[in-house]
């Protein structure tokens, strides 16, 4: 290897390739077209003209590779390439962007039917899914192989050669320099007056037999492996996110109420979700002050919060079994603050409001003209919210009404007043007629064992006492049926049966369920598997009767499906709860990301923030002569110079390149 | 107090500060650039621009207590901050380089920025659920400073360009600075033809359907291009002579692309007006004022800008914004198309500086580059809200 090697007339043995010798920087003959010198007056000082690999070995396929990809120019190509794929993913929303309620979400239908040719052209492409093909991947991962051969290249050499310079430079390296300046007659005073100001500038200066190198920052060539480093370990981070050893990502819908195992946890923890709240801002908060600009934009949430407890599961247990669980933590999951535990996270990312719960219907008969009501329970119960206790129940049939109903504790409830149509007039009750159509009673409750009374409105829309708030009971109506009322059953949507059995013998059987009813072409379909507008198609089965009397019902709908229907259904009431969407994130890769993007900024910063300054000192006959370089910051390193020769004989360095513009 | 009163008129006299220095900035052109002293307008001019800083701050601070939160929330209190931000880039380049020319074109560009900003909805918001976080602050603001900061780049290179480029025939680059500078007329055209209907009070009312809603929207400029599908309300206006296509984005699209054709209307009246006036290209009137100064620091600025800009870009616009995307999302990086413009912003200004280690792309081709960049910054800041639905499209 000795033969390629180069020996510089300073004595230093330079590895084969060197442009500029390492110590001395004189321009080796034969290698300066390697980086242009031969046809320009100035020096390319970039790495200092040391010996780069891909510039000195091309005759295997391995040297041709490594020269593709440590060429900066192909390394601009590729992000020039990146930045116009990454533009085009934004013409069109990607598929995971297509709005909720678009047309269809079906990419296959959503481009071609919003943005017509284009978005079909757009989507046979592939360009809804860009970011995530194999030939973006394969960019991202060619600019990756670049900035590894492109440093390692660069890196080495350059390391080497500013290790090995010397302080005495060849007279050709010193006006060949952007900045250079001869003076003729310099004192020693001068010059040692010089060298005290540059290392009061911090210059670190080296003296060789009158030769000065007076250098700083140094380090700040650095930079930019540095800041390569903390990329390459974003990029490797990325691939590690691809195992699920180490990365998941799921999303869990929990109604209120319900309690389910989290996925991707092996059925290791449970969340329960207790609350859904989604807060509006309101105008008259904060003084008002936002009135004008919510009249302006209209409702503006304010918060979205799941109230949620996670469970874990207590040992083992037989699938089936209901586990044992044990509650880990509670908390608010809102926009903004995550809930964490153990190695998860949970993210507020979804809401569906007024999801039915129940329904319940009842069975009339067909000639039962308006809804007249048969019965009525009520519930007595304390009105202290924390310790509400029921004290009992009593049923009022209406058309064999008692004066004074007593309860097994002894409580007794008079009958004041009775409304059986009832309406408000005026501030005061009254009825329309004497069928009980819509029934009220004006009550008065006593203890037992006294003679006070609390005296109480009942009906079907609610109760208000007379006492007030200092009122001790409370009357509800627990239940009612009406006239001509075969029955009522009550369906949990959540689980549905497939049949209902009431006491009397009557069997409804549901043949079809739609929990997200809609009408297309004039045919019952379901728009989503979740209650948001359930309607069923049902089969009635009076007692001593096995000919089914179907109906159609639902909300605002109620259609009977065939002849001769002795009993219709009515919708007697119904359940509604909030649904949360939660996003389950377990991330081990997120340190690695921190530990990229901390690197990249400290190689970043250290680039581009600190300048890399030499300045040479080289003496002449009784003068010497001054050049400069720097990797940027012209501007500084002139300044520098200005304040050390102040006040000398020394010229002041020339812009060598502003002279030949 | 009214902490809101005291905001809005720091903010009118930032803008005027910042309008008479542009003067005194203007008056340096003749400073011999040999003298290193400084004349007394590029004096007066600077010592302008820092008690304009100070209003502005003023604006800022107080407009924040008013709000409750950090005033970088909407379009307005956007926009406004990045314009404060272009005139702190303006100063903190100043004190390096002593270079007064920046002045007569940062603070325009300023100027431009805040006229743009009160064109739209100034009142006091409120922060939707997904804003509520200490991250709005810390990721807005390093972002709009850092754009800023890139800014001065492109004003360093715009001068470049107007500098260098020969004018004495007409040619494909005098034509693309001709655009580009007309580019600036139309922002000029926004808010003049903005604060002419602000002034006669013009209002039109259509309704149309956006994301399944029914709603309303107020134009305050008469109606080119009415929303797509929709009812005009208000009786004896004109009438919109055509819609809005239905692939426009984001929130009130028909009424920001009606803004954008008024303003280039407008920008295009004022340009041919300055055009019949000068009798030459607006790069030609400029240059002879650009005589004295060195083509080769308006280099150095403009890559030293970049330099300065990029580390604090990365960090606001890439680092801060997954952060906060984090505990927000649960993803640090979605592809939505404001992220996908930072990265490109991001990609543009890498390969800008790599560009920077080669011969021969010092000088004009850097210069077009940082103007380059500025348009895609731009284009973030306006385009991106205005068509491209996603995350970001606020106000």
């Amino acid at each position: 290897m000795s033969i390629d090697k180069v020996k510089c007339e300073c004595g230093h043995v330079n590895p084969e390739g060197t442009v500029l010798c390492e110590a001395c920087g004189k321009p080796i003959e034969g290698n300066q077209h390697i980086d242009g010198n031969d046809k320009q007056k100035l020096l390319n000082m970039r790495y200092d003209g040391s010996a780069r690999r891909s510039q000195t070995y091309n005759k295997s396929i391995i040297d041709k590779i490594w020269s593709f990809f440590s060429s900066v120019k192909v390394g601009v190509w590729l992000i020039v390439l990146a930045l116009v794929a990454s533009a085009i993913g934004t013409i069109f929303p990607q598929e995971q962007y297509i709005p909720p309620d678009a047309v269809s979400r079906d990419p296959a239908v959503y481009y071609e039917g919003t943005y017509g040719i284009f978005g079909k052209i757009y989507y046979q492409l592939g360009f809804h899914h860009l970011y995530s093909s194999w030939w973006y991947m394969l960019l991202i991962a060619l600019i990756g192989i670049s900035l590894v051969i492109c440093s390692l290249d660069r890196f080495v050499p350059l390391y080497k050669a500013l290790k090995r310079q010397k302080a005495k430079r060849h007279e050709t390296f010193l006006n060949r320099q952007r900045l250079y300046s001869k003076t003729e007659n310099v004192t020693q005073e001068e010059k040692e007056k010089v060298i005290a100001r540059l290392k009061k500038q911090r210059y670190k200066v080296r003296d060789e037999n009158g030769h000065i190198l007076a250098e700083k920052g140094r380090f700040s060539r650095w930079g930019p492996y540095v800041n390569h480093i903390g990329l390459i370990i974003i990029l490797l981070a990325a691939i590690l996110r691809m195992t699920p050893l180490l990365f998941s990502d799921d999303y869990v819908w929990v109604r209120e109420g319900q309690r389910i195992v989290i996925p991707s946890t092996d059925g290791e923890y449970y969340i329960e979700n207790k609350d859904f709240i989604l807060e509006t801002w309101d105008p008259e908060e904060a003084g008002g002050k936002f009135k004008d600009a919510l009249e302006k934009q209209g409702a503006v949430a304010k918060n979205y919060q799941t109230n949620a407890v996670i469970y874990k599961k207590k040992g083992d247990s037989i699938p089936g079994e209901e586990p044992d669980l044990e509650k880990v933590t509670e908390g608010e999951i809102r926009l903004n603050q995550p809930l964490k535990f153990d190695k998860y996270t949970l993210y507020q990312s979804g809401y569906q409001q007024n999801e039915f719960t129940s329904m319940a219907f009842n069975i009339l008969r067909s000639d039962a003209k308006d809804e007249e009501y048969k019965n009525l329970t009520f519930k007595l119960h304390t009105t202290d919210e924390e310790n509400d206790k029921t004290l009992g129940t009593f049923t009022i049939d209406l058309n064999d009404q008692k004066e004074v109903y007593k309860l097994d504790n002894g409580f007794r409830v008079q009958v004041e007043e009775y409304y059986p149509d009832y309406y408000l007039e005026g501030g005061k009750p009254e009825s329309h007629s004497d069928k009980p159509r819509n029934p009220a009673f004006v009550f008065f409750v006593s203890p037992p064992d006294s003679d006070k009374s609390e005296t109480s409105f009942v009906g079907l829309d609610g109760s208000i006492s007379a006492a007030g708030e200092d009122s001790q009971y409370q009357l509800d109506i627990e239940d009612y049926k009406l006239k001509g009322e075969l029955g009522t059953f009550k369906i949990d949507l959540n689980e549905p049966k497939s049949e209902y059995e009431l006491n009397n013998g009557t069997r409804v059987v549901i043949d079809e369920y739609y929990p997200d009813y809609a009408e297309e072409d004039g045919q019952a379909i379901s728009k989503s598997k979740y209650p948001r507008n359930p309607a069923f198609e049902l089969s009635v089965y009076p007692p001593d009767s096995d000919k089914a009397e179907k109906s159609f019902v639902g909300i605002g709908k109620n259609d009977p499906m065939t002849k001769g229907n002795q009993y219709r259904l009515g919708l007697a009431g119904y359940e509604l709860h909030d649904v949360s969407g939660i996003q389950v994130k377990k991330d081990y890769t997120l340190p690695f990301f921190i530990l990229g993007a901390i690197i990249f900024m400290i190689g970043v910063v250290q680039g581009m923030y600190w300048h890399h300054r030499r300045i040479w000192i080289h003496p002449k006959d009784n003068g010497l002569l001054v050049a400069a370089h720097t990797n940027k910051n012209w501007f500084g390193i002139k300044k520098d110079i200005e304040k050390a020769i102040e006040g000398t004989n020394i010229n002041m360095v020339v812009d060598q390149q502003e002279l030949e513009d | 107090m009214d902490y809101l009163k005291i905001s809005s008129s720091a903010l009118y006299t930032a803008f005027f500060l910042y309008l008479i220095a542009t003067i005194f900035f203007g008056a340096t052109i003749k400073d011999d650039k040999k003298k290193r002293n400084q004349g007394v307008s590029g004096i007066i001019g600077i010592t302008l621009t820092l008690v304009g800083f100070a209003a502005q701050l003023v604006y800022f601070v107080t407009r924040w207590l008013a709000s409750g939160h950090a005033p970088v929330s909407n379009m307005f209190e956007f926009v406004t901050f990045f314009g404060m931000g272009v005139v702190l880039a303006f100063i903190i380049i100043y004190f390096i380089y002593r270079l007064s020319i920046l002045g007569l074109f940062a603070l325009p560009i300023a100027l431009i920025l805040i006229a743009y900003a009160s064109m739209f909805p100034t009142e006091i918001s409120p922060l939707i659920s997904s804003l509520q976080s200490h991250w709005l602050y810390i990721h807005v603001t390093t972002v709009s400073i850092a754009q800023a900061i890139l800014s001065i780049s492109f004003v360093a290179g715009l001068i470049y360009l107007i500098r260098q480029i020969d004018q004495s025939t007409a040619s494909k680059r005098t034509f693309w600075l001709e655009v580009i500078l007309f580019g600036l007329f139309i922002f000029i055209g926004f808010s003049v033809s903005g604060g002419i209907f602000k002034a006669m009070d013009y209002h039109a009312e259509f309704q149309y359907i956006e994301q399944g809603n029914e709603t309303t929207t107020d134009y305050q400029m008469p109606a080119i291009v009415g929303p797509h599908d929709s009812k005009l309300l208000t009786q004896d206006v004109m009438k919109p002579w055509f819609a809005a296509p239905s692939w426009m984005h984001g929130a009130d699209a028909g009424r920001k692309f009606n803004s954008v054709i008024w303003s280039v209307f407008t920008g295009l009246i004022i340009y041919l007006i300055f055009r019949l006036i000068s009798r030459k290209r607006v790069g030609a009137t400029i240059q002879p004022l650009l005589k004295k100064v060195s083509p080769d620091l308006l280099d150095e600025v403009s890559y030293r800008a970049v330099a300065i800009g990029f580390p604090l870009f990365t960090l606001g616009g890439l680092i801060f914004a997954s952060i906060w995307a984090q505990e927000a999302w649960g993803r640090f990086w979605g592809w939505d198309p404001k992220e996908v413009w930072a990265l490109v912003t991001w990609f543009f200004y890498a390969a800008f500086l790599h560009l920077r280690l080669s011969r021969g792309w010092h000088g004009e081709k850097s210069a077009w580059l940082a103007v380059g960049g500025f348009a895609i910054i731009m284009f973030n800041l306006i385009a991106v809200n205005l068509i491209l639905a996603g995350l970001h499209s606020y106000a």
